[in-house]
């Protein structure tokens, strides 16, 4: 019994510590300020003669 | 357990001397060159002028031969030399002889330039743009740099060279390898630079011909001043993949990975220097724009790049036990100098990446080329990034070498120079990239352009700058504080060299990233690809040759 | 190699978007004619002042061509030849440009004329001027002692 529990528990505790939502999310944010950047100076080029 | 016998691994300490020397004069050229980019942004915000015949772009060379030049290749030098002994066991005899006699030939040359400079014999800023033509002393000085750098970076090249050989088999270890990477990448690189120097410039200054090719000059500078800006950072790279995660208590998030990241660089980093010519008149627009492509074939990496860091956080973070979307930032180590200053580095690098996508984005450069965007764009790459991550690494560098403690003192001032750092840089490159957009240039002395109206919109952001400049500049001289602090000051002990270990030990890295046969010729190819037919087309398309100049003030 | 999911997805996106991004100056470059200055035709630099169009720098009206106008700049340390021109608004116009001694800049401050002058080549761009007020030409590129003191002035006027 202990064993099984010990290993569910650690189980639990490995899929916690390898979430990575995170780094997806800030990998995004990150994503999104370069698109953003980009396209506004892009837009200056269109607007400039 | 692993761990706590790596930990005590010292490097050699004739490694070591080798090693402060090259940061000894890092960091003189360090504290000079940050003198001149004050008086720099001073004499731009119009409010103060140069004192006893000192000419604004005499200092704007000195600025730039000193931190884009000295700093840079001899810092570089000196770390990846101390990586190589740190985690291959050391130099032998024969490297450490290597080393320093390109030390030495590297010094000798940096000091013949810098003569030249001084005396107004080569105001022609660190891009020595022919037809300038200045001393022949200052090309030759030059000449003796590059070839300096070529035998100082053999030294660690012989020493990985060992360690493979007596372990047949085996991955190297990843600083190591991350390190021959950019040395090797360096010496392709200053090839070019090595030619226009040797083959054109320096017969040119002598006399022995009469003309040069302007347009050769500068496409064989480029083929070098990109993958220049890749020397620079990717001994950044290497702290962040390999060490950094060592420091906060966590595991580098792919050894392979990683690997993978640093053989993009060496293969898209060289072939790209059209983008710095993207307004030239001689190069075809075809050819400018495969150039670009590949430019932005090394943005990959650093994507990667990006991800690994963030993963190595999170993990670590949460296995600290925290939660939500983002509670594993808030558990990092911000009271660790050797974390936080770097830490910043990579946060400046999003906008730095950014403007850098922008810059090389073919006709978008014409909104940005040769505006002052530029020099705040590369004073986030180079000057915040890459450089706030070198301070990190010489506050336990420089005390693992000399055999002394990074006090709490000494921890905190560095914590506050980075932040010092960071709020001089938003103020000066933040400034520099809104009046870039506004079109104001570079490399110019303060000037009204005869009242008009749109450089009179410049002139608070040039005052915007000359705050930044100045709050800089007590970050140049807190870093110094702390640099000398450590080197002779710091109470004796024992600093970790810290390097980290992979998550997954069992995946052990591909041995076909250590067949450099493989990629020094998929470099080459790709290098033939892009220059061959335009640098004919150059050549054979070539106009008279011209007459050199010298139209900078003398004494 | 084993790469993470999440990592494979944020490259997939990342990739993604420089293919977008190298579409759109592509497809501007080369299909709309938005390439950057690459005029790639030589000249003599010792024999600018007697090479047309070199030998009469200033705005010329032309016919027959796809532009109304051609701009002609010579520059040298440290002016540039003319000093002023008036442009009338809503005119296509070919900036034509070169150098008589070292590299210098020619840009248009606030505008996308921004092209390198290197000794030996004529540079030009062709764009139509269709918002009125004052631009001030700069060197851009380091030239000398005098380099911040090198600029024009264009007035596009009704």
């Amino acid at each position: 019994m202990a064993k099984a529990e010990l290993k569910t528990n650690q189980k639990t505790e490995i899929e916690n510590s390898s979430s990575l939502k995170g780094t997806l999310a800030s990998v995004f944010l990150l994503g999104a300020f370069i698109v953003v950047t980009w396209v506004s100076v892009y837009y200056l080029f269109v607007e400039r003669f | 357990m692993a761990n706590s016998t790596t930990a005590k691994v010292k490097v050699d300490p004739r490694d070591a001397k080798l090693s402060m020397a090259h940061f000894f004069v890092a960091f003189s050229a360090l504290a000079l060159g940050g003198l001149m980019g004050l008086l720099q942004t001073l004499v731009r915000s119009g409010k103060w002028e140069l004192p006893w015949g000192i000419d604004y772009y005499q200092i704007l060379t000195v600025h730039g031969v000193l931190m884009g030049l000295v700093l840079t290749t001899f810092f570089i030098m000196g770390f990846q030399y101390a990586a190589v002994s740190r985690t291959t066991g050391g130099h032998s005899n024969a490297a450490r002889r290597t080393g320093w006699i390109g030390f030495w030939i590297m010094l000798v040359g940096t000091l013949m330039a810098a003569t030249m400079v001084l005396l107004k014999e080569a105001s022609v800023l660190y891009t020595f743009y022919a037809p300038l033509k200045a001393h022949w002393i200052f090309y030759l000085g030059l000449t003796f740099v590059i070839v300096g750098s070529w035998i100082d970076g053999a030294a660690q090249i012989m020493t990985y060279a060992k360690w493979r050989k007596n372990n047949p088999g085996q991955p190297s270890p990843l600083l190591s390898f991350m390190a021959v990477i950019n040395t090797v990448m360096w010496i392709i690189a200053t090839l070019g630079v090595a030619a226009t120097v040797l083959f054109q410039l320096l017969p040119w200054s002598l006399g022995l011909v009469d003309t040069v090719d302007v347009l050769v000059s500068r496409t064989l500078f480029w083929y070098f001043g990109h993958p220049l800006v890749y020397f620079w950072l990717l001994p950044a790279y290497m702290c962040w993949y390999a060490i950094i995660p060592k420091i906060i208590g966590g595991k580098i998030f792919s050894d392979s990975l990683a690997r993978l990241s640093f053989i993009l660089f060496l293969l898209f980093s060289i072939p790209v220097g059209f983008h710095h010519q993207l307004t030239e008149p001689g190069i075809d627009p075809a050819w400018k724009f495969l150039q670009v492509i590949l430019t932005f074939m090394v943005i990959i990496p650093s994507l990667m790049t990006a991800f690994s860091l963030f993963a190595t956080f999170e993990r670590y973070g949460r296995s600290k036990g925290a939660t939500g979307l983002f509670g594993w930032f808030k558990v990092l180590p911000w009271g660790d100098a050797r974390f936080t200053v770097p830490f910043i580095g990579m946060a400046s690098f999003i906008p730095a990446g950014a403007g850098g996508i922008i810059n090389a984005s073919n006709q978008m450069d014409q909104v940005v080329h040769n505006t002052i965007w530029v020099t705040g764009h590369f004073h986030l790459t180079a000057a915040t990034s890459v450089v706030l991550t070198f301070f990190g690494i010489s506050y336990w560098l420089v005390p693992h070498l000399t055999g002394r403690k990074l006090t709490k003192a000494m921890n905190k001032l560095g914590i506050i120079q980075a932040w010092v750092w960071f709020i001089g840089m938003a103020f000066m490159s933040g400034a520099m990239h809104f009046q870039g957009l506004l079109g104001g240039p570079r490399r110019s002395a303060f000037s009204t352009y005869g009242g008009s109206k749109q450089a009179a919109e410049w002139i608070p952001y040039q005052i915007a700058q000359a705050v930044g400049g100045t709050i800089l500049f007590i970050g140049i001289i807190l870093v110094i504080i702390i640099f000398i602090n450590l080197a002779f000051f710091a109470p004796k002990g024992e600093e970790e060299f810290p390097v980290a270990v992979a998550e997954n030990l069992e995946e052990k890295a591909p041995m076909v990233f250590e067949n450099w046969k493989l990629w020094l010729g998929i470099a080459a190819a790709l290098i033939l690809f892009a220059y061959t037919i335009p640098f004919i087309d150059i050549i054979q398309n070539a106009p008279p040759g011209s007459k050199g100049f010298q139209t900078w003030s003398k004494w | 190699m084993h790469m993470h999911k999440f990592e494979k997805i944020w490259l997939t996106f990342g990739i993604s978007a420089l293919v977008v991004f190298l579409t759109v100056v592509g497809v501007s470059a080369f299909y709309l004619g938005n390439k950057p200055p690459s005029c790639l035709t030589t000249i003599n630099v010792d024999k600018v002042d007697q090479t047309k169009p070199f030998d009469k720098p200033g705005l010329h009206k032309v016919e027959g061509k796809d532009w109304d106008y051609e701009l002609v700049y010579v520059a040298a340390a440290f002016s540039y030849n003319p000093l002023k021109v008036e442009v009338p608004v809503g005119a296509k116009v070919k900036v034509i440009a070169t150098t008589k001694d070292v590299v210098h800049g020619f840009e248009v401050a606030g505008t996308n004329i921004n092209m390198m002058l290197e000794p030996g080549y004529v540079s030009e761009y062709t764009t139509t001027f269709d918002k009125t007020g004052e631009y001030l030409i700069v060197c851009n590129e380091y030239c000398g002692a005098g380099h911040h003191l090198m600029s024009s002035m264009i007035e596009v006027v009704k």
